[in-house]
């Protein structure tokens, strides 16, 4: 596999700030968050670059779920939480007035630990986010054909799934679910996509399978993506991302994280996951 | 190795004692229900003749037929539905899909749970003073079926939040993170989970409401009016009032009528909760998750 951390351009992308740099995808600025009287999240300050995978690692409770799903502003759905700070997705302040929540939502897909089709046909569950994004009058059955092919081979599904596109998407292998719930965030065209988790929820061959479908979507799509697992981590990401307790303890390249953390506290929680 | 113990035989023992008790509560249970409805069959069956559903009462209502008061039920209670359901279903979802957990939303959780248990009778001077008499609708059907809908409502809308509560959490945020709004979740996706429970609570509640006699008393059944209501403003007879009237004001009853009347007001019940529980195996046969 190819990982040597560079970014491919990204056409029709305004780079208009932070020229000197690699162009950020997602960039924090002092984000802390509470969930009523609790902190979760401590002065993050993160610039995950665009076009790139970047794992998101740290033990149980240490605010991974919290942080991604700060990013397409989920959380405000949950009463009680309070946040500060800011947070630019591709150069623009999410949380600026101004902002319409449902495009934050369409251009930032996310995808969970549980696989989580909606209980209706496998072509719906890719067509839905497109439909609710689309106005009714310019809706075309013959477009639609097209984009369920599109997205379900860019998820490596289409060849498996293409004579029952009419079952429940619920019926599906657990595996099958997920390769899905990535394919129906394709067809609104997001730039970034968050995944809490992806494989943790599937056998060893399912784990590999999505991984690798990952991996293709690199370059097209910002991808943050939480795992518990080390080896995925260290086989799937460009960046890494290390947190303690609410807080960012490190943001290096992979390859150097894995090999020579910075911070004692990365090495020790590396380590600790081997045994 | 695998013999029986004297502690394995004390709690077998004590099994079987446990066993009988709740089986013969269960059967206590039961077997009222079978005393009823056999009794009713027996005693009321001989009467119920297409003459008896379908004709007027005659000779002071001690022969003929009970067809004003069956369809007199049958106007109430669909009357009742319409303006129960679209509200009840409308505030559950309102309630459960909309409205923020704060304190505000828990009074009125409360609120509706009492209005469950507020007695009958009380919704009965309530809809006299309410719609009969300030809105001035007189006693006639609109004020019966709306005071049978007040009745009502709280079931309404308990029974469609459960079925809304049922819909796994996971579904709307799968929605709400592709930009779906609260509305297009939930008519694309929640509403169309849990209709199998919205149908049956409603479908349940209904027949409570054909038996209901209290409320209808003072608002808009009479008890003996031989001819067929041309609309909402006219009064009318009811089963279940009919029932008390065939069972106690009136002498020289023959015996049979008035279990006739309490068998087809018990089928009519009957025959609602059986498509009730009918639908609700058909959808949730179409349905998987
Ligand atoms: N809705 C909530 N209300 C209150 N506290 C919460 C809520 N969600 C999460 N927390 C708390 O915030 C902290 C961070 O939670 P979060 O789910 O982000 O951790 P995580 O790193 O994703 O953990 P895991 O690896 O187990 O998924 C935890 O201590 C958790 O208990
Ligand atoms: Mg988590």
């Amino acid at each position: 596999m190819l990982r040597d951390g560079s970014v491919k351009a990204m056409p029709g992308l305004n780079h208009h700030t932070n020229a000197r740099s690699a162009p950020v995808a997602i960039r924090t600025r002092d984000l802390n968050l509470w969930y009523g009287q609790f902190q979760a999240l401590f002065d993050v300050n993160l610039n995950i670059k665009r076009g790139i995978i970047t794992a998101l690692i740290g033990p149980s409770g240490c605010g991974k779920t919290t942080l991604l799903r700060s990013v397409n502003r989920i959380n405000e759905r949950i009463d009680g939480v309070r946040t500060t700070g800011t947070i630019e997705v591709m150069d623009e302040d999410i949380y600026a007035s101004g902002v319409e929540l449902l495009q934050v939502r369409k251009q930032i897909g996310m995808v969970f630990q549980r696989p989580n089709p909606l209980p209706i046909s496998i072509r719906d569950n890719v067509l839905f986010g497109y439909r609710i994004h689309t106005p009714k009058e310019t809706l075309r059955h013959s477009d639609e054909d097209a984009i369920v092919e599109q997205a379900l081979r860019q998820v490596l599904l289409w060849d498996e799934v293409k004579d029952s596109l009419h079952k429940k998407a619920t019926g599906l292998s657990l595996e099958k679910q997920q390769k899905l719930c990535i394919a129906r965030l394709l067809p609104v065209k997001p730039e970034v996509l968050l995944m809490d988790e992806p494989c943790s929820a599937l056998d060893p061959k399912g784990t590999e399978a999505v991984e690798e479908l990952i991996w293709e979507l690199r370059g097209d799509y910002s991808i943050l993506i939480v795992t518990h697992n080390m080896a995925q981590a260290r086989r799937a990401s460009d960046e890494c991302i290390f947190m303690l307790l609410g807080k960012v303890i490190e943001h290096t390249a992979t390859d150097k994280m894995f090999v020579t953390p910075d911070r004692p506290e990365t090495a020790d929680y590396i380590e600790g996951r081997y045994g | 190795m695998f013999a029986s113990s004297e502690l394995n035989q004390r709690n077998r023992n004590r099994e079987r004692v446990f066993r009988v008790l709740f089986g013969t509560m269960t059967a206590l249970l039961v077997l009222p229900v079978i005393i009823i409805l056999v009794t009713l069959v027996v005693k009321g069956g001989p009467v119920i003749s297409v003459e008896f559903l379908f004709g007027n009462p005659t000779n002071g209502m001690t022969a003929g037929g009970i067809f004003p008061a069956l369809l007199g039920t049958v106007w109430l209670v669909l009357v009742a539905l319409l303006a129960s359901v679209p509200l009840g279903v409308a505030a559950a979802i309102y309630l459960s899909e909309y409205a923020a957990d704060n304190w505000f939303t828990r009074a009125i959780n409360l609120a509706i749970i009492n209005l469950a248990g507020v007695p009958s009778i009380v919704h009965a001077l309530f809809g006299l003073g309410a719609f009969v008499v300030f809105f001035g609708l007189g006693t006639s059907i609109l004020a019966a079926s709306l005071t049978l809908a007040i009745m009502t409502l709280p079931v309404v809308i308990v029974a469609t939040r459960e079925a809304l509560q049922a819909v796994p959490q996971s579904f709307r945020e799968a929605c709400w993170n592709m930009g779906a709004t609260r509305w297009q979740t939930i008519h694309r996706v929640v509403l169309p989970n849990a209709i199998t429970g919205v149908l049956t609570g409603v479908i349940l509640e209904v027949s409570r409401t054909a038996g209901e006699t209290a409320p209808i008393m003072f608002t808009g059944a009479a008890f003996f009016l031989p001819f067929l209501p041309q609309s909402v403003f006219d009064q009318t007879m009811a089963l279940s009032l009919h029932l008390f009237v065939v069972s106690t004001q009136v002498p020289g009853m023959p015996e049979q009528l008035p279990f006739g009347v309490a068998l087809v007001l018990i089928g009519i019940v009957l025959i609602m909760n059986s498509l009730s529980i009918a639908l609700r195996m058909y959808l949730r046969g179409k349905k998987k998750w």
